[in-house]
């Protein structure tokens, strides 16, 4: 019995009260670091600190820091296997553009893209109405910001 | 002799013991949580391909998200993630009472959420923000904004509806617990249904600063 209760891994309530108040100030981190502009640092910073308290709540109230090691080889095989879905994927569609005008271009003529007048900018809250800005742009200019 | 017949009502019989079952029942809650990660994971693909396609329409349209809704829902989540965390902690200690509390705190956070999800959902849909053929929104500079809002709509959307089961799941779990069917012995629903919750506050997480906070 004295071996099931090691399992059980009690924690402190101190612990757990410490692990939640790391958390909500890493939140209040993250907002207010995302009302500054560091340009291109601004997604790392914010990725970085989900990553830290993502750790945090996969320790502790996970308690993967406790358990048997196997558990966290399945989380952390699973990330893994995300990693590598979504970098290869990236190989692909940020290198894209080289071929996307000849093959997309069938499917362009087709399609319907949404597109805001010019003038409109994104501070400005204009009453929504239904009436359709939708134009069919010219397939070169479509294609070229892809 | 008797052996194999006198065990805790808890323990079935095909698990040598207690410990064993509490094992293997938490090795198959976190290959589940694998198969989250990986269903959440397409998603999070989705995101990354059309965010680095339309990077300036991402930012422009991120502007209609509330952060200051996002960021109580956030910190609504991780207390309720706390909260889950301390019921169990309570049945490992014995303490029932305290156990229920916990569990319903846990619950009635879980509905904080959804009911700002609620306010924030409407007032996009009658915004004309819902995607596809709803979405008749001009204020947004880009191209296709649309795209962005449908990546809010399923991520979010099938995050609340993680959050609607988790809730499903703590009531029935509370329900137990008043009955009894608890002990520091056996309380391994508990346990792997805090797994779960952790995932759901956990893919918030990443969630929150992807939509809400675009530098």
């Amino acid at each position: 019995m004295k071996d099931d209760a090691a399992q059980r891994h009690i924690l402190p309530l101190n612990l757990y009260l410490a692990v939640g108040s790391a958390l909500l100030v890493l939140t209040v981190i993250t907002v207010a670091v995302a009302q500054m502009d560091f340009g291109p640092m601004n997604l790392l910073i914010a990725m970085g600190i989900a990553v830290v308290k993502a750790t945090l709540v996969a320790m502790f109230f996970m308690h993967l820091k406790y358990d048997n090691r196997i558990y966290m080889l399945v989380f952390v095989g699973s990330l893994l296997f995300l990693a590598v879905f979504i970098i290869f994927t990236m190989f692909d569609t940020l290198r894209r553009g080289d071929i996307y005008e000849e093959i997309a271009e069938p499917y362009l003529k087709e399609a319907v893209i949404y597109r805001t007048a010019e003038t409109t900018t994104a501070s400005s809250h204009p009453a929504a109405d239904s009436s359709q800005t939708a134009i069919k742009t010219e397939t070169e200019t479509e294609t070229s910001e892809q | 002799m008797s052996q194999t017949t006198e065990h805790p009502a808890h323990l079935q019989h095909h698990f040598s013991d207690v410990h064993q079952q509490a094992e293997s029942a938490k090795l198959g809650m976190w290959i589940f949580l694998l198969t989250e990660v990986l269903l959440f994971g397409g998603l999070f693909c989705f995101y990354a391909i059309y965010r680095s396609w339309n990077p300036e329409m991402f930012h422009n349209a991120h502007a209609f998200l509330n952060v200051w809704m996002g960021a109580t829902n956030t910190v609504v989540l991780i207390v309720s993630s706390l909260t889950m965390a301390l019921a169990i902690r309570s049945m490992q200690l014995g303490k029932r009472k305290l156990t229920m509390w916990f569990l319903a705190g846990t619950v009635f956070l879980a509905c904080v959420f959804m009911v700002i999800k609620y306010f924030e959902y409407s007032h996009k849909i009658h915004l004309g923000q819902l995607p596809g053929k709803w979405y008749f929104f001009e204020g947004i500079a880009g191209t296709n904004p649309h795209i962005f809002f449908s990546a809010y709509f399923l991520m979010t959307g099938l995050h609340g509806f993680h959050v609607l089961g988790g809730i499903a799941v703590i009531t029935w779990l509370f329900i137990k617990t008043a009955r009894g069917s608890f002990s520091p012995e056996y309380y391994t629903p508990i346990e792997m249904t805090g797994l779960y919750w952790h995932l759901v506050d956990l893919i918030w997480i990443f969630l929150f600063p992807l939509f809400y906070l675009i530098g």
